[in-house]
């Protein structure tokens, strides 16, 4: 079979960016997702705050999700679900299982929207026992809120993160005490009001400085050691329920599997500012690129990525078919932009230029970088240089695992033959 | 022979295994050939539950075992046997070879002396290859290799599937399960003189007459010799082995299993694939009191990632899938613990402390060759049973998602359930219905890998959880005779 695009991944990205090739008349677009019901992860976030950015309304993450699935349906996107993307054909050739059967399907462009997942306990290697009880803010949404679970008895947290006290609260919803939220860091990352709110509310300690050192219960979790990494006392705290939270990594396997580059950095496929990834007209959106953000920039990186897909379309500046001559390929050209520590990753990681010499640079989404820190840093000053030219210099608070954005106004002072960009933390 | 309603033990079974390893089970699939009448018990819930689940899963030639011993002449048997009905039962193996690295002039001039003891183990196949061809086999491996031997046969194998194969096939021919039954206590029978007394066996399922016991009780294998009037040569220590399993997508990095060369100082930490595409790192080998404590330790972890990035640093880049810690039923003795007393219509098979699912199927003839010298009366049934063949759960081969055909004929092997690790609904539904049906998720994730994989249930686990508990509760094996639990069900 084949398609005009293919997006893998019915989450706000995916869904989204099929809205808007429909919209551009970008021809046959298939969606295929793994799950039963598009819509992503907002589908199990019964708390609302979605689509303020991209939709300019309020909703809960599942009247979210039903509203791109609703509108991407409506704009002649095809959808199938239950159905799986497990590998390659070929270039842009995907091998789909589905009840249906095992089919090939061959696209002109290829969007990957397949998200990101929290890391579980096994990959923090937190020595210990393996008992039930221990899981991911993932797997508590869906017990909680899709399958309606009791979870009643004492509740720890680990992190203190925006999804951490999104935890707490699913946590106090399905009947647990929370004892507390525990991170290793000096502070925690929410936004204030929420998380004073929430911590107010429920009264739950955020205990800051503090380790995971140890899981106890041979068949339930009975209790957990932390540390206080300043005094290096340990102490036992008796729970019944431990949700590890945030610490996204990107699902990147299809991306891997095709032999696209990653980023060492975000660790999803390093993407241009098109959203192009290192594979000709495989694109890239969402949260595998950035792993977390919310869903509204994650469906406006999937608008993003359609119009240069649909623009890509119109010219025939794609890939060459998968049976065609290589030759006519040009490469594209691209000019890095890294940071440096504390800063930990930038995204998108490289400044595409069109094909025209005096063409103005291809944007970032939404009109500015995404960049990480490891640090917190509460008036910090951003400074991107090329070569020995300051670019630009711009106010940020560094908090780990927030957003910090970088305004890309200043993209047409890049010169394609001075070297990559560097963004670091400026001093004085 | 079933334990009675009013806890009155009936009529006596011919012979009761006690231990549903994997040991345990091949006994129980070897004496399932003869007429006898076989009761396999286990306190855990599964068969294969303690020492067999929690290994490096490999399928060993022998080639450095003690010349001599009991071990290496059973490992040599079984390990062909084994080869053999894997490929006839369909138990993933993977024949990758491994390379026996030496990082140390130490370790180096150990090498001809291994050779040596693999041509006393009649292993002839063992050679010393160049470092420029070990790194050209292996070009992820860290610097400052010095030399290498090749083991062309070493391979690796499903753990899992392995004593549910022969639990399965010892079910149908007629052998009862019975799970969740943990020995407390016993009478021996058979007392010097020839006296015909039954044992008579204390249970947490009420009391279980038998003419013969066979002790295969892995970590309590001690106890129950003490129970049962062994003679006391051995006492179990367990000896802890934590391991880490990487990401499948670390499995490109490596061809072969890595093993480290042993030296006085420490046995060293290998590196070997999995059937399942994943790459383990381990083990470590702590001695330890508690004969359950498969926690694992922060010291543990941390030797394990500071070995794993000298002998391959880009593994530690890959993302952790799993961590586990295992118990090996260490004795004093060297050797295998097999003994077969025919006044006492006893036989153990006991200190297999490490290389049980290679040699489990070579003790289990070697013991039952025992008894029948020792007085069991061993007739053949008639008609053969064939192995079963298994679900397939290995990466190298073709998975039910992966087969148009089958998918075809039954679409439910079309629905994946599991992302990681790629299970169907179908899967999952005959798992459920199998022979030896899983008891919890645990056993669900050893017979379809449901929830083995990288997201540890942050996707699947409700889903997983929700086809667990709407599952039909048929007969259990514990529940019934082996042949109600295989009935309606084409063998």
């Amino acid at each position: 079979m084949n398609a005009d695009v293919l997006i893998i991944g019915a989450g706000p990205a995916g869904l989204a960016a099929a809205i808007e090739l429909r919209r551009l008349g970008a021809g046959r677009v298939l969606v295929v997702d793994r799950e039963q019901q598009p819509g992503g992860i907002p589908r199990h976030s019964a708390h609302t705050g979605y689509g303020m950015r991209d939709l300019h309304r309020v909703l809960t993450g599942p009247a979210y999700a039903r509203r791109y699935a609703t509108a991407a349906a409506r704009e002649g996107a095809e959808i199938r679900l239950t159905t799986t993307a497990t590998g390659w054909a070929g270039d842009r050739i995907a091998t789909l299982t589905s009840a249906e059967g095992i089919e090939a399907v061959s696209a002109r462009a290829v969007l990957l929207a397949t998200g990101c997942r929290e890391r579980p306990r096994p990959a923090r290697l937190v020595p210990g026992d393996r008992p039930a009880g221990v899981m991911t803010t993932g797997e508590l949404q869906q017990r909680v809120y899709a399958r309606g679970e009791r979870l009643p008895g004492r509740a720890l947290v680990v992190g203190a993160e925006h999804v951490s006290f999104s935890a707490m609260v699913t946590l106090a919803h399905a009947g647990a005490d929370v004892v507390a939220l525990v991170t290793d860091l000096p502070r925690q990352q929410s936004y204030a009001a929420f998380a004073l709110g929430a911590l107010a509310r429920w009264r739950v300690p955020v205990w800051t400085s503090t380790a995971l050192r140890r899981v106890d219960g041979r068949d339930r979790l009975t209790a957990v050691d932390v540390a206080d990494m300043r005094s290096g006392a340990v102490r036992r705290v008796e729970c019944e329920t431990l949700v590890f939270t945030g610490d996204w990594i990107p699902d990147h396997e299809l991306a891997r599997t095709a032999g696209i580059a990653i980023d060492p950095g975000t660790r999803g496929p390093a993407v241009d500012t098109s959203l192009e990834t290192s594979a000709r007209s495989v694109f890239a959106a969402g949260n595998l690129v950035h792993a977390a953000e919310i869903a509204d920039v994650a469906a406006l990186d999937g608008v993003h990525a359609a119009r240069h897909i649909a623009a890509a379309l119109r010219n025939g500046n794609l890939a060459p078919a998968p049976d065609a001559p290589q030759a006519s390929e040009q490469p594209a050209h691209r000019v890095p932009i890294a940071v440096e520590p504390p800063l930990a990753w930038i995204s998108p990681s490289s400044i595409r230029l069109p094909a025209l010499a005096d063409a103005v640079p291809i944007a970032p989404p939404r009109g500015h970088f995404l960049l990480r820190s490891q640090v917190f840093q509460q008036r910090a000053v951003l400074e991107a240089r090329q070569g020995g030219r300051v670019l630009t210099r711009q106010r940020a608070r560094l908090i780990p695992g927030r957003p910090i954005h970088l305004d890309a106004a200043w993209l047409s002072k890049i010169h394609v033959s001075d070297g990559p960009v560097l963004v670091a933390v400026a001093h004085g | 022979m079933t334990a009675g309603r009013h806890g009155q033990a009936s009529e006596a079974a011919d012979v009761v295994v006690i231990g549903a390893g994997v040991v345990g089970t091949a006994i129980a699939r070897e004496l399932a050939r003869y007429q006898l009448t076989v009761v396999l018990a286990d306190a855990a819930n599964d068969v294969g539950t303690g020492t067999t689940k929690a290994n490096t899963a490999i399928l060993h030639t022998g080639f450095d075992a003690v010349p001599g011993s009991l071990e290496s002449r059973l490992l040599r048997r079984g390990s062909a046997l084994l080869t053999d009905y894997a490929r006839r039962a369909g138990i993933p193996v993977e024949r990758t070879g491994a390379l026996l690295v030496a990082w140390t002039a130490e370790q180096e001039s150990a090498l001809p002396s291994i050779m040596e003891r693999a041509g006393k183990n009649s292993y002839d196949a063992v050679r010393q290859i160049p470092v420029a061809e070990l790194y050209e086999r292996e070009p992820h491996l860290g610097p400052g290799a010095l030399a290498a031997l090749e083991i062309p046969d070493e391979s690796v194998i499903c753990p899992w599937t392995t004593p549910l194969a022969y639990a399965t096939e010892a079910v149908r021919a007629g052998v009862r399960l019975m799970l969740g039954t943990r020995v407390t206590g016993a009478q021996p029978g058979g007392r010097p003189g020839g006296a015909h007394g039954d044992h008579l066996l204390s249970t947490t399922r009420g009391p279980l007459r038998a003419r013969w016991v066979v002790n295969a009780a892995g970590l309590y294998s001690d106890r129950i010799d003490a129970m049962l009037g062994g003679d006391g040569g051995f006492t179990i220590s367990p000896r802890r082995g934590e391991l880490i399993v990487f990401d499948k997508l670390a499995r490109p990095l490596i061809g072969s299993i890595l093993l480290p060369v042993p030296t006085a100082q420490s046995k060293g930490v290998l590196v070997a694939p999995t059937v399942y595409g994943n790459v383990l790192l381990g083990p470590t080998a702590q001695d330890i009191d508690d004969r359950a404590d498969t926690s694992t330790t922060a010291e543990g972890l941390t030797s394990l990632t500071e070995a794993g990035r000298r002998i391959m640093p880009r593994l530690l880049g890959e993302e952790v899938t799993a961590t586990y810690a295992g118990l090996r039923a260490a004795t004093e003795h060297r050797d295998y613990q097999i003994r077969v007393d025919a006044t006492r219509r006893y036989a153990c098979a006991a200190g297999i402390r490490s290389t049980g699912l290679s040699a489990s199927l070579g003790i289990a003839e070697y013991l039952t060759e025992a008894m029948d010298a020792a007085g069991l009366p061993l007739r053949p049934r008639n008609g053969s049973v064939a192995p079963p063949v298994m679900p397939y759960i290995g990466q190298a081969g073709t998975r039910p998602y992966q087969d148009a055909g089958m998918i075809a004929a039954d679409p439910e092997y079309g629905r994946i359930v599991c992302h990681c690790e790629r299970v169907t609904r179908g899967e999952i539904r005959d798992a459920l219905a199998s022979t030896v049906p899983p008891a919890d998720l645990d056993g669900l994730r050893r017979r379809t890998r449901a929830q083995n994989g990288r997201c540890q249930g942050f996707y699947c686990a409700a889903t997983v959880s929700e086809l667990m508990a709407k599952a039909p509760r048929g007969d259990r094996p514990q529940a019934g005779s082996g042949q109600q639990a295989a009935a309606g069900r084409p063998a």
